[in-house]
């Protein structure tokens, strides 16, 4: 069984077609690529796959079950996690404490625990923070840990979203254009955090423009065009295929 | 950091005792009254400091939860049961405990319902409103949120003023003292002023003491991550509307709670509690003592009520507050406490005249 199947999604906005009858399937361990001219539907599939949208048909399963149209905290809760296209990361708190919130799924208190301050919540505390300081130590932002989230420079912010996707341990991570706004070097110390992030068995759904990126760390690419899927193959096959060419470069390329 | 967090309390306590013990040398000690009366509008504001400041979510309705609380207690611990006394009901309830004699206004003897099991009703009332309100408003956001709940406030102010039963427009009088415990009471006139005080900040502690374990804790951090972004907390695995709803929920009893204790103090309650403008004065006393800040709006709410009380805005009061709530939006949205003057100064100069864009045009 894989992990996360998509079957015969699509979603339309209005006259827009976003999404037409995608299907894949995504490994367990794999780092899987998603891309795609401007407007070919990457972002809309992801939000449909985190619970932000509900498709107008197909199904989306995570280990066999279906989870489309469930709310997006349901879903974070079985262990898919995501970061954004635009950051979001929560204003007026530090590094840390956006970490936490990352942390939120692993831990259970609630408000009468909270108000109560009981003694159980400080271990639960302690743990929530001591993963929080491992996912800013693997993205490499630990010493930023106390400093306002949304004051760090553009990078550092980057670094921090994902270690708060990574905070609550997920299974799968869905990575929205990690690489947007990153220099040479900084992609290629992302590529390797990637690489990191796998060998620790997180399984990586990646939306993505930088074709080095792609190329470089990813197992499987998924190419969409127009909301359609039209490859999905190892990356070196995908290079070759005519159809993706022609997409990329236009016809005059074939 | 929990250290502080009780020191803040404690220090809190030291205040209550100064403060009374100042105006017990300085010969005020009617100012008493009004400091008391002051703990439990404080109440009110500390619980729409949590729903606004942390969870970021308006509410232009509080008052009508403070009313809510207040003439639950006073109709309950009031309502003469005594002609049927004879029903098995009514017989039932007071072998359990739940119903007290009493003396009524004209002198006559009484049976209503003990305030304890009034005030339970009364909060849970206050808690089932909130939760039937809070499932579809909670959904709004911004304007659209802040007009809902003015909309529910103008309801119940409506329901209120329009009710014989609840006095109409002269409210409801002869509300008996609340004993909490043996020897600790709400109430009972100018003899009490002193225990009085003591009970009044002694719960506002309590409610700080909570509240700020609450905002430090798992929920706490998923509060303010709601009010940071959403769609993102979702993402992470809050459970967005169910942690709105709750917390609605606990301000609304807070402030329930402000007004059944309120009521018991000064033996009565007006329709005037349930008021609009004292919704807008909440609101400008949580925007005056910082967005985010429980202790700046237990600060500033302690001082505004009690001036107010005092009658040192004499008939602007209500403009008072209004014009406080326009500067502070001038000036320093968040909040009077954490006014960087200088810098605050040039923001409103930019945001008041037109830019040097616009000047440079033909």
């Amino acid at each position: 069984m894989s992990l996360l199947e998509i079957a015969g999604v699509s979603k339309r906005f209005g006259g827009l077609q976003a999404v037409k009858d995608v299907a894949f399937r995504v490994e367990k361990g794999a780092i899987k690529a998603v891309i795609g001219p401007n407007g070919a539907g990457k972002t809309t599939l992801f939000h449909l796959v985190s619970g932000v949208l509900a498709p107008d048909a197909g199904e989306v399963r995570l280990r066999g079950q279906a989870i489309q149209g469930r709310p997006t905290h349901e879903i974070a809760a079985q262990g898919l996690s995501r970061t954004f296209q635009h950051i979001r990361l929560f204003a007026g708190m530090t590094a840390l404490e956006n970490a936490m919130v990352g942390a939120h799924v692993a831990g259970r208190a609630g408000f009468l625990a909270g108000m109560l301050h009981l003694p159980w919540t400080w271990r639960e505390e302690r743990a929530l923070r001591e993963r929080a300081r491992e996912a800013l130590d693997l993205v490499g932002v630990l010493p930023l840990a106390d400093q306002d989230a949304t004051r760090l420079s553009y990078g550092q912010q980057r670094a921090v979203e994902l270690a708060r996707a990574l905070a609550g341990g997920p299974e799968l991570l869905l990575l929205d254009e990690p690489a947007a706004g990153l220099n040479m070097r900084e992609t290629a110390g992302l590529a390797r955090l990637l690489g990191r992030i796998r060998d620790r068995g997180v399984t990586l759904l990646v939306v993505e423009h930088d074709m080095s990126l792609v190329m470089n760390v990813s197992d499987e690419v998924v190419v969409l065009s127009y909301g359609e899927k039209i490859a999905d193959a190892a990356p070196r096959e995908v290079q070759r295929d005519p159809h993706v060419v022609q997409v990329y470069l236009g016809e005059d390329a074939c | 950091m929990p250290r502080s967090r009780y020191a803040r309390v404690a220090l809190l306590v030291a205040a209550v005792v100064a403060v009374q013990l100042a105006t017990e040398w300085g010969g005020k000690p009617f100012f008493l009254t009004q400091l008391t009366m002051s703990a439990y509008y404080t109440l009110v504001a500390v619980g729409l400091s949590l729903l606004m400041g942390f969870a970021g979510q308006i509410s232009l309705g509080h008052a009508a939860f403070f009313a809510i609380g207040g003439y639950g207690s006073a109709l309950l611990t009031t309502l003469d049961l005594s002609p049927a006394r004879g029903s098995a009901a009514v017989s039932l309830l007071a072998r359990t405990g739940l119903l007290a004699a009493r003396t009524d206004l004209s002198g006559a003897e009484a049976l209503s319902v003990a305030p304890w099991p009034a005030f339970a009703c009364a909060i849970a009332l206050a808690a089932a409103v909130a939760w039937i309100v809070g499932v579809p408003v909670l959904k709004l956001k911004g304007h659209y949120l802040a007009m809902a709940t003015l909309g529910f406030g103008t309801i119940v102010h409506s329901v209120v003023l329009g009710t014989q039963r609840l006095g109409a427009a002269d409210g409801l009088g002869g509300v008996p003292a609340f004993r909490l415990l043996p020897g600790l009471a709400v109430g009972g006139g100018r003899a009490a002023r002193v225990e009085n005080y003591y009970v009044a900040w002694g719960l506002v502690a309590l409610a700080m003491l909570v509240l700020g374990n609450l905002v430090e804790s798992r929920v706490g951090r998923a509060l303010r991550a709601i009010h940071g972004a959403e769609d993102a907390a979702g993402s992470m695995g809050v459970d967005v509307g169910r942690y709105k709803l709750r917390t609605f929920v606990l301000s609304a009893v807070l402030a329930a709670a402000g007004g059944a204790f309120l009521t018991h103090l000064t033996g009565g309650i007006g329709p005037g509690e349930a008021s609009v403008m004292k919704s807008v004065r909440y609101v400008a006393i949580v925007a005056v003592g910082g967005m985010g800040s429980l202790w700046g709006t237990l600060a500033t709410s302690a001082t505004l009520e009690f001036v107010s009380l005092r009658g040192w805005f004499g008939t602007l009061d209500d403009a008072a507050f209004a014009v406080v709530l326009l500067f502070v939006m001038l000036f320093s949205p968040d909040g009077l406490l954490r006014l960087d003057l200088p810098a605050a100064l040039r923001a409103a100069r930019g945001r008041l005249s037109p830019g040097p864009d616009a000047e440079t045009e033909p």
